[in-house]
């Protein structure tokens, strides 16, 4: 456990319970997911019971109480990538990374997450990896953007 | 000490602010919407930087990068002002030469301009493109030309002119019967009235009020929301400052998605700009009016787009929905009165403050009233945000706008209203969009997603696919929802899987009726949609999949078969590498041979084929 | 305190105000099935059950009365044909999830429906997801031990991170009030387990007989500030 990052975090909310999905999203930001040990802290400090935060915890889906890779892949399959083949997409990035949809690679290099919808249906398919957006990404065009990432 | 004391200094303010500007001065508006940003924005941008300091105009051409432009099939668009001319698909490459021609020597670069599909005349100008013509943008209007993150832009353009009128020459009564004479109706989907909804709160008993703006477009193939609220987000903060007068609140909150950044973003970016200036605060510009808004961020959740599963997350519980009554405007957030309204409602109050409502209700039906915009996606020739008024009909939108289906193909379907909504068959097309003509034949106007299908998308599978995204995303509370949706899912597997059963369709039919009348919330009372509408227009697909095992679209993999054909392929086994499962073989330099036993029909041997010699079929 | 006057079935009905339209249906006697609701805990509409038609034809909807407040005039429908289609299939729908649930055969039965058209996953599954374990434990015992976890998929009952809770007190409310037996509990030797743990019985010092976990009684004696010696004796004893 990280005390002291911790403390940063909380130290800038007033310690009510309505506090907890913003104190819950900057640890998630933080960390790169929730640790158990930081999230009995701020059951304490925020008075909410420890079984709200595992509700919340599991609830939405930017939450993870595992560790996320260092680059997180999102692959939209809204509805126009969808059409497009959003999920052959989402595949075949998995098939490259050798890893299922909503896992972490081995390595811990690389999440693989599908999204509901990035806003950018003119442009299908689309996916980001961390804060980039790729844009029209053909199936033949994978194996090149991830390799910027597997250095 | 707020940089505005008073509303004559705003006024002072906003004169010296326009006096500054050139209205002939040479603009590059480059387009950072979300169409564009992911085609590179940025680095247009800094190369139009680079370019215009090399050729010394730095200081004389104002360079800025904008919200979307709209047509966002034909990105990165670039608006030179004050001529209005557009160019379109500009990469950096093209700066130089743009730079050139157009800034300086006032010529035109013909190959970046759009051309008439018909006439296939080149159309420098914004007027001259029917995409731009035939719409009516009031809440876009600003959208490519301002400076999101400049609140002196959004004051040159008349912003914050409200401030004045509520504050000082209206009361709250007077502003909610101006709402509610517009007819400003939600523009999240819900259609509730505006005005009415700010009288229900206003007269609900308690001190304290809330005003939320709900930012959490969930719906897939929508960013109307996005636009605004990182194109313009300050026309977001003046409509629920009005808001938060009309109903007496002391606090409001934006909740905008997680899948947003940009939008939080820029949004707390214009909270800092207002709260400096005055706009927000304790006894704004002098005023007995106290107000300010905190910035919520979703956490991925479509459900809390309902309105009592949003409330619920703001307190930080998880989303699920509560049944009504009490309905918000009596018991909210933390069990107070609270309004909530959609982004795009909110940027229509501005102008109905300060045009009056008579000029709103001039626009659009009789029952819906003003604008809509829509984000018309799929496969249109032009795609991207529009805006037109309430009664504009679907054949308006997707043929005279939308420039008709690409490559030629035929309109196959509509789908509107996102997940809670409905695919239309041509036979309807002639149907003007608003809150109620498309309800009549099984979809919603929605949110304003409307995704255009021709005979490449399987409506089976799109039904699936509706089914599968709300099952994700239910909160689980009510057994209609959680199990029907399951059922639903289970059913449509196995009609996509070449396993289904005639019984399964009236099976369906029945379980979507008692999702839509027993589900606790809109999520399940709405699910059904995508699969009736689909039942009703499209019946013989579900049947050639079920009785024939076929999919006519070709999508629906596990019905399709794989093949090689011999005189297309090279032998360069690509293919054979990238098959999970073997099922590819042959002799060396021979074309080789899918085995039908094998085959798993996931599809990788077809994208790994440069020679397009796998045969779907 | 006032009353509304609403229609039931055809017949006027004197509700106080505030009261749901479930509690006024009772006034006549009327029998309206529920899986989630208790007298003792607040209302929040899971299982759509109780469902009732209100309002005029053709503009009539269904909503579920349990939490429904009597409104003046309101007219109510509780055993109409649109009421019934939904209540039997929320029950075939639960009959698919929980085949073995002796409470959902019999709910499912009484209203005629005998065998699911749909799908089981899981045949051994008995947990309908009602809620009234997870409310009981926040609302009446307050140390909110366990929660739901999860969207519709995965949605399931839990401790945290499905590991023992250090708030648990043992008392087995949940286990009590669960209407299908789901949630395993045993006691063997002075101890109970419950929710993966053992907690120790305490036997009353004066006749032997066990009494509850130590840690609920700790916890009383927490909540009501008196030593915790006073309920080492059992109430028959004291």
């Amino acid at each position: 456990m990280d005390l002291e990052r911790l403390e940063g975090i909380l130290g800038r909310f007033d310690g009510l319970p309505a506090d907890l999905i913003p104190v819950l999203q900057e640890i998630q930001d933080s960390y790169n997911y929730l640790p158990k040990e930081e999230l009995n802290i701020v059951a304490q400090r925020l008075n909410v019971p420890l079984s709200q935060i595992y509700s919340v915890a599991t609830f939405f889906k930017m939450f993870s109480l595992l560790p996320k890779g260092k680059h997180v892949c999102r692959v939209c399959v809204g509805t126009t990538c969808h059409l497009k083949g959003g999920q052959r997409l989402a595949e075949s990035v998995g098939h490259r990374l050798g890893v299922d949809i909503g896992y972490t690679t081995k390595d811990m290099n690389f999440t693989l997450e599908t999204v509901g919808c990035l806003g950018s249906c003119a442009q299908a398919p689309v996916m980001m990896i961390d804060d980039t957006y790729f844009a029209r990404v053909t199936v033949d065009k994978v194996p090149k953007i991830i390799k910027q990432y597997q250095k | 000490m707020p940089i505005i004391e008073s509303v004559d200094h705003l006024t002072e303010y906003r004169r010296q602010v326009r006096a500054r500007r050139d209205p002939n001065q040479l603009q590059v508006l480059v387009c950072g919407g979300p169409g564009c940003l992911p085609l590179g924005s940025e680095p247009l941008a800094e190369a139009f930087q680079a370019e215009m300091a090399a050729k010394g105009l730095e200081g004389k051409v104002l360079l800025k990068t904008t919200g979307c432009h709209g047509l966002c099939s034909h990105g990165v668009r670039v608006l030179i002002r004050p001529k209005e001319i557009t160019y379109q698909k500009v990469t950096p490459e093209d700066v130089p030469e743009i730079v050139e021609t157009t800034l300086i020597n006032q010529g035109l670069v013909e190959r970046l301009l759009y051309q008439d599909p018909h006439s296939q005349a080149p159309c420098p100008h914004k007027g001259d493109i029917p995409f731009y013509q035939s719409q009516n943008p009031l809440v876009l209007r600003k959208l490519d030309i301002i400076d999101p993150e400049s609140l002196d832009d959004y004051l040159a353009f008349g912003g914050y002119r409200t401030l004045r009128k509520i504050l000082f020459q209206m009361t709250p009564e007077q502003v909610i019967e101006a709402v509610e004479k517009s007819g400003l109706r939600g523009r999240g989907g819900g259609g509730f009235a505006s005005g009415r909804k700010w009288r229900l709160c206003r007269n609900a008993p308690g001190d304290v009020k809330f005003v939320i703006c709900n930012g959490d477009e969930g719906d897939p193939g929508a960013f109307m929301d996005r636009a605004i609220m990182e194109g313009d987000p300050h026309a977001v903060i003046e409509g629920m400052i009005v808001g938060a007068y009309a109903i007496g609140a002391l606090r409001g909150y934006i909740y905008v998605r997680h899948e947003y950044p940009l939008a939080v973003k820029r949004l707390q970016k214009a909270l800092e700009q207002v709260r400096e200036f005055g706009f927000l605060g304790t006894k704004i510009l002098r005023s007995n009016f106290s107000f300010d808004i905190k910035i919520s961020q979703g956490a991925g959740a479509f459900v809390c787009g309902e309105e009592t599963a949003l409330i619920a997350s703001i307190e930080g519980k998880i989303g699920e929905p509560m049944p009504r009554p009490p309905y918000p405007v009596q018991a909210g957030l933390f069990g107070l009165p609270t309004v909530i309204n959609n982004v795009e409602t909110l940027a229509n109050v501005p102008e109905i403050i300060n045009m009056g409502p008579e000029w709103f209700a001039a626009m659009g039906t009789d029952n819906s009233k003003g604008t809509k915009v829509f984000s018309l996606v799929g496969a249109v020739n032009n795609t991207g945000l529009v805006e037109v008024p309430m009664g504009t009909t679907l054949r308006q939108i997707i043929f005279d706008l939308g420039g008709g289906i690409i490559d030629n193909r035929d309109f196959k379907a509509v789908q509107t209203g996102g997940p809670s909504g409905g695919c239309i068959p041509s036979q309807f097309l002639d149907l003007p969009v608003d809150y109620d003509s498309l309800q009549q034949v099984g979809s919603i106007m929605g949110s304003g997603g409307m995704i255009v299908m021709d005979s490449h998308n399987c409506m089976v599978d799109v039904a699936r696919y509706f089914i599968s995204f709300l099952m994700e995303e239910s909160c689980g509370k009510c057994t209609p929802c959680r199990e029907g949706l399951k059922q639903l899912l289970a059913i449509l597997g196995d009609i996509t899987n070449g396993q289904g059963e005639e019984s399964q369709l009236a099976l369906m039919e029945e379980l979507c009726r008692t999702m839509a009348a027993a589900s606790l919330c809109g999520l399940g009372q709405s699910a059904a949609n995508p699969v009736l509408s689909t039942l009703k227009y499209f019946r013989e697909e579900y049947e050639k999949h079920i009785r024939d095992k076929k999919c006519p679209a070709l999508v629906c993999r596990q019905l399709l078969t794989f093949t090689i054909d011999p005189n297309e392929c090279t032998s360069c086994l690509a293919c054979v590498r990238e098959c999970p499962v073997g099922a590819i073989s042959g002799p060396k330099k021979e074309p080789q041979v899918i085995d039908q036993e094998i085959c798993i029909k996931c599809g990788l041997c077809r994208d790994a084929c440069q020679f397009e010699a796998v045969v779907v079929e | 305190m006032g009353e509304v006057s609403l229609l039931i079935n055809g017949i006027y009905v004197k509700a106080p105000v505030g009261s749901t339209l479930l509690e006024a249906t009772r006034l006549l006697d009327l029998e309206i099935p529920t899986l989630c609701h208790h007298p003792d805990l607040k209302p929040e509409g899971h299982c759509r059950l109780c469902v009732v038609e209100i309002g005029e034809w053709p503009h009539t909807r269904l909503v579920n009365s349990c939490t429904y407040p009597v409104e003046k005039g309101l007219n109510v429908q509780t055993h109409s044909d649109k009421v019934l289609e939904a209540r039997r299939l929320v029950l075939e729908l639960l009959l698919a999830r929980t085949p073995k649930a002796e409470l959902i055969q019999k709910s499912a039965a009484a209203l005629g429906v005998t065998e699911s058209r749909f799908k089981t996953e899981d045949p051994e599954e008995l947990c309908i997801l009602c809620g009234l374990c997870v409310r009981t434990c926040r609302e009446i015992v307050g140390v909110s031990a366990i929660s739901m976890s999860s969207r519709a998929p995965d949605k399931q009952v839990a401790t945290p991170f499905k590991e023992p809770s250090e708030v648990c007190i043992g008392c087995g409310s949940c286990a009590f009030v669960c209407p299908n037996n789901v949630i395993p509990y045993t006691e063997k030797n002075g101890i109970r387990t419950i929710w993966g743990q053992d907690f120790e019985l305490v036997a009353c010092s004066a006749c032997g007989s066990y009494i509850a976990p130590l840690a609920q009684l700790e916890y009383w004696a927490r909540l009501t500030g008196d030593p915790v010696e006073r309920y080492l004796v059992c109430r028959n004893c004291r």
